[in-house]
Parts: structure tokens; C-alpha cells; sequence
């Protein structure tokens, strides 16, 4: 793959690298004959990289076996699984918590869900710095304001004292960046980032995103379902289809891709050039593609 | 020239709810007409009112002002709506898990319309129903939670379909959906509007859904029309 040449020349190795990953599911009959993942195998560095598929592919359980927030009925494998010199696979708990937050941002699909309702968002963005710094109260509130500021909350003062629940799903997506950016990780993974959010929305926070993980020369993992969203966004797409990586582009070129699952996928999308036309449909009874 | 006949007409439509003491205006001085046999759409962000005008219609939120009628009859606020009414409207909702009785299987889910409409030979319907909207008869014998969910929402549509409806509502019919199944429900939808000739109002916050499937709509935002779609219009948006 020509991926590797794409790298700023400041990179000099990948943050992160997943080299043939497994995971299987365990059901009351023992361990899932098929796997949810197949021995896929990826990098990222300095650069956004999407997993885009479709419900049942894989590209949230990749994440997770990513987070280490797979739940004990999962069964991981890999031939490696490096976050810096961290092996992912032998990390303890308290190897977790040192990485999270500090080294790992997560963004997940509902802010309502990530936020705790019962704290003040103050509280909750300098969480990582109460964490993992030594900052004094006032050095974490000023941190703290200057990143409500930065993904672009107006009065950051009433922001910082609200409570989740006072906030639209925008601006609570906006604090879960500002929470998790706020300790400078060198990687963000953004699970569907925007998919509880109105269109209009959706591209304002993928470019905050965007732009603040290349302010901090991080590298941002998005996973999404939306091909023409990763398409604008994204420097490297991955294609996930029943666990396996089908197809791997630029992501401006994934338009012109001739693999015929990534092509169905980008035509299945309606719109007023489909008016009145039917929509390709993917033939289910394939299995595998090829 | 002649305009066509109207399916739908809505003049002067106002909703408001009460929210903690206050009423909160959903949906302000609202008018459009649908025309029998067209695909009409509404369309505009979350909170909008688009789903609470669906609802007038559907009979669903009985209480309005203005003045709504659909195939010429008056609806009348505050009341249950009946008879052939009942059976002409029927509506699709957006999560078809929350719309199907989880403990009932799909022949009871869809042989209940027909028991209490008095029809007789309900497995047949069933059966041919099921077909209609691509799913095997057998699936008859399933709980909600043994299909997926694009199958699920094909059972939705089933079950609206069973009573022979004129106007079909369908309120975000395909946001809980994978991109490719959204494409089959969109497929199936255009096919079934055909062969059974009915009047399609497809509520959606994507212009493209919209784009694809309407003949003509409106944008909504803060619980009123903003703008009228007609296809050359529709054509440009997105």
C-alpha cells in the first residue's frame, strides 16, 4: 500500500498499529464460529483515517478492541497491537487509565450518554487534567475555558457552569471534544461522531475535529457508516464488510473505487439525481466478496 | 388548466403543547395541499414540527386549530378518528423495534389490523402481504427480535399496507437504516406507491431522501413553512 508515504515527515512511526486483528464473540454455544473481525491490519499516525461500513461490518468493535472497552464476552487476538511503545493486549487496568485521557481521546455517537448529567461541564472537560496533571484549580479552569472557546462555544463562562442537560446536542458534542482534547492525546478516535446530530451540524464538527487534532498533531480514527462524509474528511478510508478490510483509498478517490461493494455503497445513496430512478442494492446472498 | 385533485389539504394548521405552565408553539399557520397519487415530502431539522403536522394528519395529535382534510373529509380536533378514515390513513414510524409488540410474533403483529377490521382469511393477507413487501411467508413465525432491521421496517410497511390505505404517512421511514437497506425500503416504497396507487407524505431531516423520492415539498424550521419545493427546486437541493 502506498499509505506510508503519505505521512508527514515529522511522523516517524505510526501512534498506533493493529496488526491482524481477531475478535470473536462468545455465545451461550461457545465462541462465534465466524469472527467479528478477521485478522485486519491498519496504522495510524499523524493524519485522519475513517472505518467506514455498515451495521454488522465490524468498524465499532475495531474501536473498542482499540479503547480496550470490549466487553468480557469478547475474545481478542492480534499479532500486535501497539499504542506507542503500549502493547494494547498485556495493558492492566491501571496501564488503561493512564493511557485514557492522556494519551487516548474517545468521542462517542450521543453526548447525552458520554456526559454525566449530574456535573457541572466544567468539572467534566478538566477531568483529564485532574487527572493526569499536575495543573492547580485555576491553571485547569483557564485550560479549560480557553478549550470551551476553541471548539467554539459562545460564552464559555455559562458553558463551563451548566449542567449537560441545558445544552443541544451540538454544543454537548462540542464539550465531549473540548473533554477529550483538552489533555493534548495523541490520538482521537471518534466513534459516529455525528450521527445523533442534524445535518446541518455534521460537518462543523468533524472539521473541529480536523482541525484541532492537526493544531496538536494528533491523529484522529473517525468511524462512520457515511461514505461521502469520510470522503471529504478523511486522508485514508478504510472499507469494512462482515469484518474483513475490502477496500483501502484515499479518501478523495473513493468515488472512483472499482472494488463493487465500495462502488454499490456510494450509489445506494439517494438524491435528486436519483429522482425516479431505483437504487442499487447490494446482492446479500454473495457472502464474501471478493 | 385544471389542478389536480387534492388528497391532503391543510389551511392555517397551529399546534401547541404546554411545557412546564408555558405553550410552546410547535407548528405555526401551516397550509399546503398534497395531490392524490403524488410523493410529498416535508422536510427540515430536528424540532421543526415536520413530525407533529404527520401526526395531525394520522390522527394521532387531535389537538390542533385550523382546518385538515384528507380525501375530502374534515378531520375534526379532539376527536377519535373512525371508520374508513382509520383504514385510508395509515402510518410508518421510524424505529419499527419500538412500533412491533416484542413478545408478539409477526402473524399476530400483522393478523391483528385485519381481525379488528372484520376480515376474514387472515393468514392469506398475511402471507400476501409479507411477500409484497419482499419477506418470505415464513417469516410469519418470528418475534421482532429475529429480524433485522430493515426487515423489521418491511413489517412496518406490511402492516400499513394491510388495510388498503389511500395516504400512506411515513415519519423518518429509513433514518434508523443502513445506507444500502435505506436503498431496498426506498425501492420498496417507490414500487408499492405504484402498484397500489397511493398518496405517499414522507417526513425527513435528509434533503437527499427527499430529493430522491418527492414530487414536490416543503422546508420547515421553527413550526413553519419556509419555503415551497416544487422538482426544479428539489432538483438543486441538498
Amino acid at each position: 500500500m502506498a499509505c506510508v508515504i503519505v505521512w508527514t515527515p515529522v511522523m516517524t512511526e505510526p501512534f498506533l498499529e493493529v496488526r491482524d486483528l481477531n475478535v470473536r464473540f462468545r455465545d451461550e454455544s461457545g465462541f462465534a464460529s465466524v469472527p467479528a473481525l478477521d485478522d485486519i491490519s491498519f496504522v495510524v499516525g499523524a493524519e485522519r483515517v475513517a472505518l467506514v461500513g455498515e451495521s454488522g461490518s465490524g468498524k465499532s468493535t475495531a474501536a473498542r478492541a482499540v479503547m480496550g472497552l470490549l466487553p468480557p464476552s469478547a475474545k481478542v487476538a492480534a499479532k500486535n497491537l501497539r499504542f506507542g511503545p503500549a502493547d494494547l493486549l498485556s495493558l492492566d487496568h491501571a496501564g488503561w487509565n493512564a493511557l485514557r485521557g492522556s494519551g487516548m481521546g474517545f468521542v462517542l455517537q450521543d453526548p447525552r450518554f458520554s456526559l454525566n448529567p449530574s456535573r457541572r461541564i466544567g468539572w467534566q472537560v478538566e477531568e483529564a487534567l485532574r487527572l493526569h496533571t499536575r495543573l492547580t484549580r485555576k491553571e485547569r479552569r483557564e485550560r479549560a475555558l480557553d478549550m470551551l472557546s476553541a471548539v467554539g462555544l459562545p460564552s464559555p463562562l455559562r458553558i463551563y457552569e451548566s449542567f449537560p442537560g441545558e445544552l443541544s446536542g451540538g454544543m454537548g458534542q462540542r464539550v465531549m471534544i473540548a473533554a477529550m482534547m483538552i489533555n493534548r492525546p495523541k490520538l482521537l478516535i471518534a466513534d459516529e461522531p455525528t450521527s445523533a446530530l442534524d445535518r446541518d451540524l455534521r460537518d462543523q464538527i468533524l472539521d473541529l475535529m480536523g482541525r484541532l487534532t492537526a493544531e496538536q498533531g494528533a491523529g484522529l480514527l473517525l468511524i462512520s457508516h457515511d461514505l461521502q462524509q469520510v470522503t471529504r474528511f478523511a486522508d485514508r478510508v478504510l472499507v469494512l464488510y462482515r469484518g474483513k478490510i475490502v477496500d483501502e483509498r484515499r479518501g478523495h478517490e473513493l468515488s472512483h473505487s472499482d472494488h463493487p461493494y465500495t462502488r454499490t455503497l456510494w450509489a445506494a445513496r439517494p438524491s435528486a439525481a436519483t429522482y425516479g430512478t431505483r437504487l442499487p442494492v447490494l446482492r446479500r446472498d454473495l457472502g464474501t466478496m471478493p | 388548466m385544471k389542478s389536480p385533485i387534492a388528497a391532503v389539504e391543510v389551511r392555517r394548521l397551529a399546534v401547541s403543547f404546554d411545557r412546564s405552565g408555558a405553550s410552546v408553539a410547535a407548528v405555526r399557520d401551516t397550509t399546503f395541499s398534497v395531490f392524490q397519487g403524488e410523493s410529498f415530502g416535508l422536510v427540515g431539522p430536528s424540532g421543526c414540527g415536520k413530525s407533529t403536522v404527520l401526526r395531525v394528519i394520522a390522527g394521532l395529535q387531535r389537538d390542533w386549530t385550523g382546518r385538515v382534510a384528507v380525501h375530502g373529509t374534515e378531520l375534526v380536533p379532539r376527536a377519535r378518528m373512525t371508520g374508513q378514515l382509520r383504514r385510508d390513513i395509515q402510518m410508518v414510524f421510524q424505529d419499527p423495534y419500538a412500533s412491533l409488540h416484542p413478545r408478539h410474533r409477526i402473524s399476530r403483529a400483522l393478523g391483528e389490523p385485519l381481525q379488528v377490521n372484520g376480515e376474514s382469511q387472515v393468514k392469506e393477507r398475511v402471507a400476501e402481504v409479507l411477500s409484497q413487501v419482499g419477506l418470505d411467508p415464513t417469516m410469519a413465525r418470528r418475534y421482532p427480535h429475529e429480524l433485522s432491521g430493515g426487515q423489521r421496517q418491511r413489517v412496518a410497511i406490511a402492516r400499513a399496507l394491510l388495510l388498503r390505505p389511500k395516504l400512506l404517512l411515513l415519519d423518518e421511514p429509513t433514518s434508523a437504516l443502513d445506507v444500502s437497506v435505506q436503498a431496498e425500503i426506498l425501492n420498496l416504497l417507490s414500487d408499492l406507491k405504484v402498484t397500489h396507487g397511493m398518496t405517499l407524505i414522507l417526513v425527513s431531516h435528509d434533503p437527499d431522501v427527499i430529493a430522491h423520492m418527492c414530487s414536490r415539498a416543503v422546508r420547515m424550521a421553527d413550526g413553519a413553512i419556509q419555503e415551497v419545493l416544487d422538482r426544479t427546486r428539489l432538483s438543486h437541493y441538498a
